[in-house]
Parts: C-alpha cells; sequence; structure tokens
C-alpha cells in the first residue's frame, strides 16, 4: 500500500468514526426523550462514553489526514475552495458539537446528581433538561453539518 | 487518483454508498456497545433495556443503511465497470456486503426474541450475547471492506 492509500484509508475511517458518534448519539437522544427517572438515565448515558471517543478520533482523524493528503496529493492544494469549505464545516460542527455536548452533559450531570441523593421518582426538572429543544436542534445542525462535509469531499465542488 | 478522474455523474452513487456505510457501521457500534452494556447490567430494567435499544437501532437504522449501502454499491460498480470486468476489491466488497447482511438479519431476530424474553423477565443470555458476537463480526467485516475500498488493493 502507498503513502496515498494509507492516508485515504485513515482519512475515511476516521469520518466513519464521526458518523458513528453521531448515529450513536442520536440514538442516545431519542432513548432518553421520555426518561425522567435519574437512574434510568445515568444507565443510558454510561454509552456516551463510547461516543465521546468516536467523536474525538474522528474528528482529529478527519481534519489532520485531510489536511495531509491535500497536501500530499498532487493537483490538490489546502486552498482550494472545497478544502476550504471543508476546514470552515469543520469548524462549524465542533462549535455546534461543543455546545450541544454542554446542555447534554448538564442534563447527565443532573441525573447523576439526583441519583446520588438518593432520588429515584419522576423528575420533570430532568424530563425538561433531557427534551431540551436547542440541544435537539444543535444536535441536528451538527447532523446536517457532517453530511455537507460529505458532500463536499464527495463532489469536491470547484475541483 | 480515482478521486481525481471520478465522473461528476458517479457522485450520487458514490454519495448514497459511503453515507449507507457510514450509518451502517455508527448503527452497528451503537447496538454493539448497548448489547455489551446490557451484559454487564443485572437482569431487571438495565439488560432488558439495553437489549430493547440495540435490537431497534439494528432494526430501524442498520437495514435500511445496509440497503443504502448496498443499492449505492450496485450503481457506482454499474458506471465504474460497466463490462463486469472488476478488479480483486469489488469482490472483497461482496464477500462482505452480502453474507455480512445476512448476520445482521440473524442478529436482529436473535437480538428481537432476547430483549422479548428479557421484558418478561426470563433469561436471554445466549441469545443476546450471540447477537453481540454477531454485530461484532459484521462490523469487523466491513472495517475490512472499508480498507479494502479505499486503498483498492490489486
Amino acid at each position: 500500500m502507498s503513502r496515498y492509500d494509507w492516508l485515504l484509508f485513515l482519512h475515511v475511517a476516521s469520518a466513519f468514526a464521526l458518523v458513528a458518534s453521531l448515529v450513536l448519539y442520536t440514538v442516545l437522544i431519542a432513548a432518553l426523550w421520555n426518561r425522567d427517572v435519574p437512574s434510568e438515565a445515568v444507565r443510558l448515558f454510561r454509552v456516551q462514553r463510547v461516543g465521546d471517543v468516536l467523536v474525538a478520533v474522528g474528528s482529529i482523524g478527519v481534519l489532520v489526514f485531510g489536511i495531509w493528503l491535500a497536501i500530499d496529493v498532487d493537483g490538490y492544494e489546502v486552498w482550494d475552495g472545497w478544502v476550504i469549505a471543508a476546514l470552515v464545516l469543520w469548524l462549524v460542527m465542533g462549535a455546534l458539537g461543543s455546545r450541544t455536548g454542554k446542555l447534554y452533559n448538564a442534563a447527565r450531570d443532573r441525573a447523576l446528581a439526583l441519583s446520588r441523593d438518593g432520588f429515584d421518582g419522576s423528575s420533570p426538572e430532568l424530563r425538561a433538561l433531557l427534551q431540551d429543544r436547542r440541544a435537539l436542534w444543535l444536535h441536528v445542525a451538527g447532523i446536517v453539518t457532517v453530511v455537507l462535509l460529505l458532500i463536499d469531499m464527495i463532489f469536491k465542488p470547484g475541483a | 487518483m480515482l478521486a481525481a478522474i471520478r465522473p461528476d455523474s458517479w457522485n450520487y452513487a458514490l454519495f448514497l454508498h459511503v453515507l449507507g456505510a457510514a450509518v451502517l457501521v455508527g448503527a452497528l457500534v451503537t447496538a454493539g456497545s448497548m448489547q455489551i452494556l446490557g451484559w454487564a447490567r443485572d437482569r431487571g430494567g438495565g439488560a432488558a433495556m439495553f437489549a430493547r435499544l440495540s435490537f431497534r437501532t439494528l432494526l430501524i437504522v442498520a437495514i435500511p443503511a445496509w440497503f443504502a449501502m448496498r443499492i449505492g454499491a450496485e450503481w457506482i460498480r454499474s458506471k465504474e465497470f460497466p463490462s463486469g470486468d472488476e478488479p480483486s476489491w469489488i469482490g472483497i466488497g461482496y464477500v462482505t456486503a452480502e453474507p455480512g447482511g445476512l448476520l445482521l438479519l440473524i442478529s436482529v431476530v436473535l437480538a428481537g426474541i432476547g430483549a422479548r424474553r428479557l421484558a418478561k423477565g426470563r433469561g436471554a443470555d445466549w441469545l443476546t450475547r450471540s447477537a453481540t458476537l454477531l454485530v461484532l463480526v459484521v462490523l469487523a467485516a466491513y472495517l475490512v471492506a472499508l480498507w479494502a475500498m479505499t486503498a483498492k488493493p490489486d
């Protein structure tokens, strides 16, 4: 395998890890939507750790191997329009992911605190945090951004 | 470098194929993680909840994603190799995609029966563990396919 083959494999594998994290978070958000019992929410949030690893590896991997590919491959440059568009989308994705994460982490921390206090009944406060529309729309915006990144990578407008 | 010479008309097929494959891998990772977490839980709510979620993820996300991946694959194959004279990496795709789809279907059935038994408070260890094993085997096979699709070995 040439260096190009390895870089492309690692770049695409990182993109798959990123999409996998979004699938996992989406399933988690859907599963938590109608929950209001702290112990159930805490149990479900355990799967978030897998998503956190995937999103970290995926987002760093796509950036590092993507830039490396743009430098390494004849015919592509880092300042090509579609590469710059990808970098901008990557930054937007990171900003959206960070804000979404803060909102859902606050819900997780509240569920943990309630659970530690021995409360295991129905909590309207926890339900409100888990059904936060702003967090949901930020997550949806993150998904749209990743789909736009994928479209940019495949169609390479202007290349 | 295929990326540099690929005609624009192939991009829709490639987009469907890649998006389907990425979502499929995501669904397998999610379902597998939930099944493994379910093993560590007690026989009560935890195991049943994770088994049910894993089953639904496989049924609602993984199965449609498999079809998107497979339809996209056939669409782009018909454009790239219309004569049927295909390189070996396409063969790796077939070898992983179709048996993988069958194993995925079996894992959905096992996970569904396991989740149902757990919800009724009955033991389902072998069912849920078999489903987990199958999900992990399918995931490994699709990672090999991902390598073959990008590295394109002769």
